[in-house]
């Protein structure tokens, strides 16, 4: 490999300003939203055009450097952490929305384009993009598709796969592929659904088809708080049981719900051990019907005071609360781990009983936000960095609760990605013929393993 | 030409290994995609069944690829439950795996999505024989590479799937539909383009053409008490005068036609287009020409197109249409035709999965 040899090719390839080579250049480059890594790449570069993206990984592969995708850098799991000494390829300026089709409900954007902007597109024709991680105001398309993202609404819409219909994309050894297509149906082997979750192993997305869909017509958005966990936890079960399919329903434990008062005032009940929130969607009168059933459910699940959203703003001041609630751990501890596990539904109460256990006995504070409708856990496990060995400790415990979900059947991801972060708990999960199945396609994408090396596997 | 009908994994893994080229199929419903083997050892899936996991709470079952599709709705349905991809070909004896591989779903994929959006987990043989699972067992899953949706439309080529994992949804309690004569194509897509970007929750869209232009069917399901009033606006919003309201049997009659393909006439071929609304008016000029039998589904995303053409004057056609199909039924050489993307992208897949080529030509 020639790292003399690329720098001279790129700095051929971009002005001055589009290629950082100097150390306080590179250092907000050093690691993504998962700060405990941090890698000095060789050199960042800001391709403007798609073009000068496929040119950076040919050259890349011509040299044998290793290089990483980036989008706004939020990844949870190290997912964009650079290569020591390989290239990122900083993708936020390739985000303009090529075309938007109300007609066919289809956006084709950039990767560069950021999650929000496509609904904010979409809006004035009545449509919006589904999937909706946290991070959305700032997260990009781009990332994504790498880590096929969630949100709160994936029980019934799905993740980033379910909403991505064609792409185009440079893989590692430079070949530029187009897969799927503007239909919602396809013929052969899922190529596209292979592609989202890539995790940045196959190459570099250029071009994104994403399906559109029409705003909700009617919310009913109910609060439920409750004087335990576990109560809460089975109110999810109850929901369910009733046949009903919200468009979300989402826990907060006290810490969570303390953390978010502080934050947003976002109006939760402060005593409350946890909260609940259900918010229904749909056509007005099947929204009406099935918000009857219910009310009648949460009745007889133990609430002991229930809020329902009456206008617009209270239901947008609900959600502030819970999408704000990550960051707004900060305020009660100036380091925390945010993790993300799932088990399934009916274990939940069990894997919550397990992670207070587990909060007691490693003496640190966990708080728990968490998509119940689909089991998702976001333990957020909170420590003071400046004492020594805490960020250890605040690991091991992490580790422990994801041993657990792969224990209760769950997975170690449900939308973080595996990244850096998880790459030992992948074997966990996967038998060795399993992992070295998904090497085989990853090689046969990438021979020289140039592409986001060392994350994924173990 | 041996057929095997392995009654465990292991022994389908022997199988694989001791053959050089092996053709799987389920209990034959979609005869196309299984080629004429000439030497190759075919698969039969047929003792692979059974439900090995099911939690209606979990909205998650796990089955043996073998498992006809028909036994694991009545699993559901006892539940309240249902597979919303809406399975083609159920009733004609359809298997998961079958379904899976062949990457289809019926009209009730307008409202959640199709296959591929539902299947969770996969365990598979590849072309060396080993057993490989890819996914999980849980709703939401974003560890390692999707396998699942990969072998969604890999139709044999990739590997033989012996075990699948599916999300379900609590089945709409009542349905109905309307039924709406559109004198041109071009009103008939004004229609559709209004209705698809509406805050409906329709659970189906199909086109149909007939004699005096195209008929737009549109489905509604949900709680009983909610039905009338969002019957009357669809109703409404498709011109109220000739529209047919349907309901009870004869409306789940309809949709059970559409979904076994009962339309679609014995002997002929069977293609899967997919495609999008605005590309309709080309098809429909081109096909003027073909005897055919055709219908457009999950809001014109799909055309199945039955016809006594043979399937190579079928590959022509899509290649001018700059189409992309799959033969169901009718005596395809390769099922895949007309003009696909990816296929290099699909050869390095095969490559992985599949070096020495036991499997057929993806």
């Amino acid at each position: 490999m020639s790292a003399d040899a690329l720098l001279a090719a790129l700095a051929q390839l971009y002005p001055p300003d589009r290629l950082l080579l100097h150390r306080a250049q590179l250092l907000p480059y050093e690691s993504d939203a998962l700060t405990a890594f941090r890698a000095r790449p060789l050199a960042v570069v800001l391709p403007e055009r798609a073009e000068e993206v496929i040119e950076t990984v040919r050259l890349c592969a011509r040299e044998g450097v290793p290089f990483v995708a980036r989008g706004s850098g939020t990844s949870l799991s190290g997912g964009s952490l650079p290569v020591e000494g390989g290239i990122v390829i900083a993708m936020n300026r390739l985000n303009r929305i090529l075309r938007l089709d109300p007609d066919e409900r289809i956006a084709v954007v950039e990767p560069g384009v950021v999650n929000l902007a496509v609904s904010q597109a979409a809006a004035p024709y009545g449509l919006y993009y589904a999937p909706d991680p946290s991070s959305q105001p700032i997260c990009t398309i781009g990332g994504n598709v790498a880590f096929n993202s969630g949100g709160a609404h994936c029980l019934k819409y799905g993740m980033t796969s379910n909403h991505v219909l064609g792409l185009k994309a440079v893989l590692a050894d430079g070949e530029v592929v187009e897969l799927g297509g503007e239909s919602l149906e396809h013929v052969g082997p899922d190529l596209v659904g292979l592609f989202v979750g890539h995790e940045g192993l196959f190459g570099v997305v250029l071009e994104v088809t994403l399906r559109l869909l029409p705003k909700v017509e009617a919310y009913r958005t109910v609060l439920a708080a409750y004087t335990s966990l576990e109560a809460a936890g089975n109110a999810v079960g109850m929901v369910v049981a009733a046949g009903l399919l919200p468009g979300a329903m989402e826990i907060m434990d006290r810490l969570a719900i303390e953390a978010a008062e502080a934050a947003v005032q976002a109006g939760y009940p402060r005593d409350a051990a946890a909260v609940l929130i259900v918010e229904l969607e749909g056509e007005e009168p099947q929204v009406t019907a099935e918000f009857e059933l219910l009310m009648e459910v949460i009745e007889r699940s133990g609430a002991y005071e229930v809020r329902v959203a009456q206008t617009e703003d209270e239901r947008v001041r609900i959600w502030k609360g819970r999408k704000g609630a990550f960051s707004a751990v900060g305020r009660l501890s100036p380091d925390y781990v945010v993790q993300d596990g799932v088990v399934p539904r009916a274990r939940l109460g069990e894997a919550l009983a397990e992670i207070e256990r587990l909060s007691r006995e490693y003496s640190l504070r966990v708080a728990n936000v968490f998509h119940a409708g689909d089991g998702n856990l976001h333990p957020l496990i909170l420590y003071d960095g400046r004492e020594p060995g805490a960020l250890e400790r605040a690991e091991e415990l992490a580790g422990e609760i994801l041993e657990m979900c792969i224990r209760l059947g769950g997975s170690i991801t449900g939308e973080h990605g595996v990244g850096m972060e998880k790459r030992r708990f992948l074997a966990d999960m996967f038998s060795e013929a399993d992992l070295e199945t998904m090497r085989r396609i990853r090689r046969a994408m990438d021979p020289h393993e140039l592409a986001n090396r060392g994350k994924m596997f173990p | 030409m041996t057929t095997y009908r392995p009654a465990d994994v292991a022994e389908l893994q022997e199988i694989v290994r001791a053959h050089e080229h092996v053709v799987v199929r389920g209990r034959g419903t979609k005869p196309a995609l299984v080629p004429p083997a000439d030497g190759a050892a075919v698969v039969e899936t047929t003792a692979l069944t059974g439900v090995l996991e099911y939690e209606p709470q979990e909205y998650t079952f796990t089955a043996r690829a073998g498992t006809p599709v028909a036994e694991v709705q009545r699993m559901l349905a006892e539940h309240g439950q249902y597979l919303p991809f809406d399975p083609p070909f159920a009733n004609a004896g359809a298997t998961l795996g079958g379904t899976v591989a062949a990457g289809l779903s019926g009209p009730m994929r307008y409202r959640y999505g199709g296959v591929r959006d539902f299947i969770l987990g996969v365990r598979f043989v590849d072309g060396e024989g080993h057993l490989v699972r890819g996914g999980g067992k849980v709703v939401k899953n974003a560890a390692g590479f999707d396998l699942p949706k990969l072998m969604v439309g890999s139709a044999g080529r990739l590997g033989v799937l012996v075990e699948v994992t599916f999300k379900v949804f609590p089945r709409p309690r009542a349905y109905a539909s309307c039924c709406a004569p559109f004198a041109t194509l071009d009103a008939c897509l004004q229609t559709l383009f209004d209705v698809w970007r509406r805050p409906l929750d329709l659970e189906a869209v199909d086109l149909e053409p007939t004699e005096r232009g195209m008929t737009l069917w549109a489905r509604i399901g949900g709680l009983e008490q909610a039905l009338p009033p969002r019957l009357e606006r669809l109703r409404h919003l498709l011109g109220e005068a000739n529209v047919e309201v349907w309901q009870g049997a004869e409306e789940e009659a309809r949709w059970e036609e559409a979904r076994e393909f009962r339309w679609a006439p014995e002997g002929w071929t069977l293609v899967k287009v997919p495609l999008t609304p605005k590309r309709i008016p080309a098809v429909e000029e081109r096909l003027a020409a073909v005897e055919n039998s055709r219908r457009y589904s999950v809001g014109g995303n799909v055309l199945w197109l039955a016809t006594p053409a043979s399937p190579a004057s079928l590959d022509a056609l899509l290649r001018e249409l700059g189409l992309a199909g799959v033969v169901i039924r009718g005596a395809a050489e390769a099922p895949f035709i007309g003009s696909r993307k990816g296929l290099n992208f699909a050869r390095r897949v095969k490559s992985a999965l599949d070096p020495q080529a036991r499997f057929p030509e993806v």
